[in-house]
C-alpha cells in the first residue's frame, strides 16, 4: 500500500463489503430456516412430542415466539443480533453466543492444527515436486493430489478410525478427552492425543491442494530467465529453489490457505461427527438434525464471518504479493 | 483450483505408451469412462435382488472370494449393495448436477446480457455463496426443504453454481466484443442468428464439461449430508447410506462395510474427473487439435 488514504479506502469498502455480505446471509439463513417444513416443538421434543397436551404445546410456541408472523420474528431477531444476543440455543439450553464460545474454542484447536499441517507438508511438498519435476517424487505427489484431492472427508476419517483406533489401537475413538474425565481435568498431552487423527483426516486431503499450487509456482520459477541464469553460474536445482523459488511460492501458499477457511471448515464438520469431537461442527450438525432454529442461525452466521475474513486476508495478501494490483491497474 | 485443474495436469494414467496423438489416445479415455459407467448400470440392472437377501449364516464375512467386499450384520453381499449404491448416487449426481448446470448457464446468460444492474445482483449472488462455507449452506438449505432426495439435490445445484456462472459471463462478455461478433453484426446478422452460430458452439463445450465436473461434488455432497444425518432415508441405500451404516459398525472391527464402498465412490469420482478433463480438451479450441 503507497500512501495512507488509498490504504484507508481499500480497508473501508473491504469492511463494508463484508457487512453486506454477512447481512445478505443472516437474510438467507433466517429465510431458509422459516421456510423449513419441519415442527420445531415436535423437533425439539422427540418422542416427548407425544406426552404433552395442546394447551402446552401453546405455551412452548408463544414462549418461542413463534405465533408471531415471520416478518415480525426476523425483525425481532435482527435487531437483538445486531445487539450481540443471539438467542437461546433449545439443544444445550445456554445462550448461543456461549455455545458457539465453548465449542469453535475446541474447534480452533482442531482447525489450526490441521491448516498449519497440511500447510506445511504441502508447501514442501510442493517445493519438492516442483524443484525435480518429473521425477519420481513429483509424480508421486501428483498422484497423491490426483486421489486425494476429492475423497470424501468423512471417509477418510472412517477408514484412520478402522486402521488406528480399531485394529492398532494406537489413538482413542473419540471425543476431546478420555471417557469419565471432566473437560478441565484433561492434560495436554491427552487432548493432542485426542486430536491427532482428526486433524490428520484434515491435513491428508488439504495437502492436495496446497502442494499442487506450490508445484506450479516452482515449475514457473524454473522457466524463468533469472533461474537460468543462476543455474548457468552453476547453481544446484536445490539452490535456485532455496534462494529464488521460496520467496516467490511461500506468500501465494499463504495465501491459498487463508482463500480455503470455508473447506477447512466444511472438512470440520464431517471429521468431528466421525470422531465425536464435541466442536462447532458437531454442534451444527446437531441444530440441523434436531431443529435448534437459534442455534444454526447462529453458527450460520458465525462460519460467515469465519470465512469472509479468511477471503479478505487472502486478498490483502494477494494484493501485497502482487505490485500490479497493489497500484490498482488490475491484472486480466 | 481443484481437482479440475488438477485432472487437467495429469497425464491420462496408464495410456501413457504410444497409441497414436494425444486426441486419439483421449479419445480412447473418453470411451473407457463411459464404457465403465454403462457397465455400472447394466451390472446394477442384471444383478437383480441376487445377495440382498437377509441371510443369517452368513452375517459380517470379511472379504472372500465368494463375497469380494465382504457382508453386512445381516448377511447382505457388500458388492451388490455396493453397486446398487453407486446406481443411486450417479442418479442423484445427475440430476443435481444438472440443475446446478442450468442454474449456472441461466444466471451467468442473464449477467453478461441483461445490462449493467442484472450484473451487479448476480456477481453479488457469487460473492455471498462463495462466502459461506458449502457445508453449511448445503445444510441450511437441505433443512430448509426437510432433507430427503429433493433437499440434497437443491442444496447441491443451489451452492455449485458460481464457478460456471462466472465462466459462462465471463466468456459472453468477451465474445460480445469480439471482432467476428462485431462484424457479424455489422453485416446485419440478428442477434438470434449470432446466439445461435457464435455463442451457442462456444458455450455448448463449457456447458458439457461443467457438468460432467460437477458431478463428483454432487455425488461426494449428497454422500457427506446422508453420513451427516440430512440426506436420504435408510430405505434409498445409495453409498453415503452405506457408509453412515458402516460407521456405527466401525468401532467392532468391520472395516471393509466402510473401505470397500469408499473405494468404489472414489474410482468413479476419479473417472468423472478424468473424463470431464478428456472432454474439455476435445471440446476446447486451443487444445482439440494436438
Amino acid at each position: 500500500m503507497p500512501n495512507m488514504n488509498s490504504c484507508l479506502s481499500y480497508l473501508a469498502r473491504q469492511l463494508l463489503r463484508m457487512i453486506v455480505i454477512i447481512a445478505v446471509v443472516a437474510t438467507l439463513a433466517f429465510v431458509l430456516t422459516a421456510t423449513a417444513p419441519l415442527d420445531p416443538v415436535t423437533a425439539y421434543l422427540g418422542f416427548d412430542r407425544m406426552q404433552i397436551s395442546p394447551e402446552q404445546q401453546q405455551r412452548i410456541i408463544q414462549r418461542w415466539g413463534l405465533d408471531q408472523p415471520p416478518t415480525v420474528r426476523f425483525t425481532t431477531w435482527a435487531k437483538n443480533v445486531i445487539r450481540g444476543d443471539l438467542g437461546d440455543s433449545l439443544v444445550y439450553n445456554e445462550p448461543v453466543i456461549s455455545v458457539i464460545q465453548k465449542r469453535f474454542a475446541a474447534s480452533l484447536k482442531l482447525m489450526a492444527l490441521a491448516w498449519t499441517l497440511s500447510g506445511i507438508i504441502g508447501f514442501v511438498l510442493g517445493v519438492l515436486a516442483g524443484t525435480y519435476q518429473h521425477s519420481l517424487l513429483d509424480n508421486a505427489v501428483r498422484m497423491y493430489a490426483f486421489v486425494l484431492a476429492s475423497s470424501p472427508t468423512f471417509w477418510i476419517g472412517m477408514v484412520l478410525l478402522a486402521v488406528f483406533s480399531v485394529k492398532l489401537s494406537w489413538f482413542p475413538i473419540c471425543c476431546a478427552g478420555p471417557m469419565g474425565v471432566p473437560p478441565d481435568a484433561v492434560s495436554w498431552a491427552q487432548r493432542l492425543h485426542h486430536l491427532i487423527l482428526p486433524a490428520a483426516t484434515l491435513s491428508i486431503i488439504g495437502v492436495a491442494q496446497i502442494a499442487l499450487h506450490t508445484r506450479e509456482k516452482m515449475i514457473d520459477v524454473f522457466m524463468s530467465d533469472y533461474a537460468l541464469y543462476a543455474r548457468a553460474m552453476g547453481e544446484s536445482r536445490l539452490g535456485i529453489a532455496w534462494w529464488h523459488g521460496l520467496r516467490n511460492a511461500l506468500l501465494p501458499a499463504v495465501t491459498l490457505q487463508f482463500a480455503s477457511l470455508g473447506e477447512l471448515f466444511g472438512g470440520a464438520v464431517l471429521a468431528e461427527q466421525v470422531f465425536n469431537y464435541p466442536g462447532l461442527g458437531q454442534a451444527t450438525v446437531e441444530a440441523g438434525i434436531r431443529g435448534d432454529v437459534p442455534l444454526l442461525l447462529g453458527i450460520a452466521l458465525f462460519s460467515t464471518i469465519f470465512v469472509v475474513t479468511g477471503n479478505a486476508i487472502a486478498d490483502l495478501l494477494y494484493r501485497l504479493i502482487d505490485p500490479r494490483i497493489r497500484r490498482g491497474e488490475g491484472v486480466a | 483450483m481443484n481437482t479440475q485443474t488438477i485432472a487437467r495436469q495429469l497425464p491420462m494414467p496408464g495410456i501413457r505408451f504410444s497409441l497414436g496423438t494425444r486426441r486419439s489416445r483421449t479419445l480412447c479415455l473418453v470411451i473407457f469412462c463411459l464404457t465403465i459407467f454403462v457397465g455400472l448400470f447394466l451390472w446394477a440392472w442384471l444383478v437383480g435382488e441376487n445377495g440382498l437377501a437377509v441371510n443369517f449364516t452368513q452375517r459380517n464375512q470379511p472379504p472372500s472370494w465368494d463375497h469380494p467386499f465382504g457382508t453386512d450384520w445381516l448377511g447382505r453381499d457388500m458388492l451388490v449393495r455396493t453397486i446398487k449404491g453407486l446406481r443411486i448416487s450417479l442418479g442423484i449426481g445427475m440430476a443435481a448436477a444438472l440443475s446446478s448446470t442450468v442454474f449456472a448457464l441461466a444466471l451467468g446468460l442473464a449477467a453478461a446480457t441483461l445490462g449493467r444492474h442484472v450484473d451487479l445482483v448476480v456477481t453479488g449472488m457469487i460473492d455471498v455463496v462463495i462466502s459461506t462455507p458449502h457445508l453449511v449452506m448445503l445444510i441450511l438449505i437441505s433443512f430448509s426443504m426437510g432433507g430427503g432426495v429433493v433437499g440434497i439435490i437443491m442444496a447441491v445445484a443451489l451452492s455449485h453454481w458460481t464457478r460456471l456462472a462466472r465462466i459462462v459471463r465471463a466468456e459472453i462478455m468477451q465474445l460480445k466484443t469480439a471482432d467476428y461478433v462485431r462484424l457479424s453484426r455489422r453485416l446485419g446478422r440478428k442477434p438470434l442468428w449470432i446466439a445461435r452460430h457464435h455463442l451457442l458452439p462456444n458455450l455448448l463445450p463449457q456447458f458439457l464439461v461443467g457438468l460432467i465436473l460437477l458431478f463428483p461434488h454432487a455425488i461426494m455432497h449428497a454422500a457427506g449430508l446422508t453420513f451427516l444425518g440430512f440426506g436420504l432415508p435408510p430405505h434409498m441405500p445409495a453409498i453415503g447410506v452405506l457408509l453412515s451404516e458402516a460407521m456405527r459398525h466401525i468401532s467392532t472391527g468391520y472395516w471393509w462395510l466402510a473401505v470397500a464402498p469408499g473405494v468404489a465412490l472414489l474410482f468413479f469420482v476419479k473417472l468423472f474427473d478424468l473424463l470431464g478433463g478428456a472432454l474439455r480438451m476435445l471440446t476446447a479450441p486451443k487444445t482439440s487439435q494436438e
